[in-house]
């Protein structure tokens, strides 16, 4: 190349490239950034919607009312009426969309005992038995309903 | 009349907002219709977990409401909460004795004697902080903070690298090994946009564990925060941590 470009033909073309590097880069970044990546901040809206749609698994006391009535009634005198029935029965969803769905079987025993066995890291005020000396380890069930566990109620 | 370039400039202009307009209202009405029933505003909650330690009966629920309702991955044994006992002794009360026997999921078996000192359970979980260090180390974006106080983390977006693992002071992050990228409690977000409380809050036999909007003014826990002596964990960090502990003795950490 003749006349004054002569001294900055190499810039010219290293400015071609670079500005040919920009496009790629910006082409590619359009390609692959989703559209919704900063609507809010630095990061995907998207993954917001994607958390909030994983399902459930605990029904809530709610949908167990709907149907078992009579078992919260039974509680409501007792202080076990704000336990909530999934604390013992377990996760119940399933159950609650398709009643054929079977509810697992849990041992009274382990299931009083979590709450109700004597250990020193466990707030005064709450009612704990040593097992061994209460009731020589048989079951709760015969004198304590779980529903409503004082003494004077019918197992 | 002939068209001018301003005239086909505004006319054209007009029909493209138009479009758009009601392109996106037509969206908003197509989406509606599914869930109508509740739509969750992002703007008008921030969430806040109160933790009554002195409820606490070390029982174990709520770490197995987390396992089961979230699927947490029991090889190896991960936590997104679990429950510590503290044993404080009276002859070394500088030094608490801290244990956590598989997070506490089996409770606790009995290891210490009445009057040997103090010994106390303290749940823990994500603190869901308003400025958490483990958002702003993440080199990706796969984790944030949303507008109504959930730290969440973005599984499509973590690449795995652990930063987050290591910046949270809480020691609420791990490494899931099934997917390879981070996990943490996400404040069962899937259950509070749907109006339910978390699996935790909802089986603890005590009410130890309460969930808080606080947008909302009608929220018990307004009064509570006003009337009990509230504290956070690690506050010299000001991380903004949101899970506000009733009843915590100083040793904990």
């Amino acid at each position: 190349m003749q006349g004054p470009l002569k001294d900055v033909e190499h810039l010219i073309r290293l400015s071609a490239l670079f500005a040919a590097g920009l496009l790629l880069f910006a082409v590619a970044r359009a390609q692959f950034v989703p559209d919704d990546f900063g609507q809010y901040g630095h990061y995907r809206a998207g993954a917001i919607a994607d958390v909030a749609a994983k399902p459930m698994v605990y029904a809530g006391r709610a949908r167990c009312t709907e149907c078992h009535e009579d078992e919260v009634n039974e509680a409501a005198p007792s202080r076990h009426k704000v336990i909530a029935c999934e604390t013992c029965h377990g996760a119940l969803l399933k159950h609650a969309d398709d009643p054929e769905v079977a509810v697992p079987k849990a041992d009274a025993q382990t299931l009083c005992l979590r709450c109700h066995a004597a250990n020193t890291g466990k707030p005064s005020h709450q009612p704990t038995v040593v097992a061994k000396d209460h009731s020589d380890e048989d079951s709760c069930v015969p004198c304590h309903q779980a529903h409503d566990p004082r003494m004077d109620q019918e197992p | 009349m002939e068209t001018t370039r301003r005239d086909f400039l505004m006319v054209g202009t007009k029909l493209l907002v138009m479009t758009a307009a009601t392109a996106s209202a037509l969206e908003r009405v197509l989406a509606g219709a599914a869930d109508a029933a509740a739509p969750y505003n992002t703007a008008d909650h921030w969430w806040a977990m109160l933790i009554d330690v002195e409820k606490c009966i070390g029982g174990g629920h709520c770490v197995r409401a987390c396992k089961t309702e979230n699927d947490v991955v029991d090889e190896p044994m991960y936590f997104r909460t679990w429950v510590e006992r503290y044993h404080i002794d009276m002859s070394d009360p500088d030094h608490p004795v801290v244990d956590s026997p598989d997070g506490g999921i089996n409770g606790f078996s009995e290891k210490y004697a009445e009057g040997d000192g103090k010994t106390f359970f303290v749940p823990k979980l994500c603190n869901h902080c308003a400025d958490s260090p483990c958002t702003q180390v993440c080199p990706v974006g796969a984790t944030f903070r949303t507008n109504d106080g959930v730290v969440l983390i973005d599984k499509d977006y973590c690449v795995g690298c652990r930063y987050c693992v290591q910046a949270c002071p809480y020691g609420c992050r791990y490494l899931d090994p099934r997917s390879h990228t981070a996990d943490k409690c996400t404040l069962c977000y899937h259950r509070l946009t749907r109006g339910m409380v978390p699996a935790c809050v909802e089986v603890c036999p005590t009410g130890a564990r309460q969930i808080a909007d606080l947008k909302n003014p009608n929220d018990p826990a307004h009064e509570y925060l006003r009337t009990h002596k509230i504290q956070v964990l690690k506050p010299q960090m000001a991380t903004g941590a949101k899970v506000y502990y009733n009843g915590l003795d100083g040793a904990v950490r």
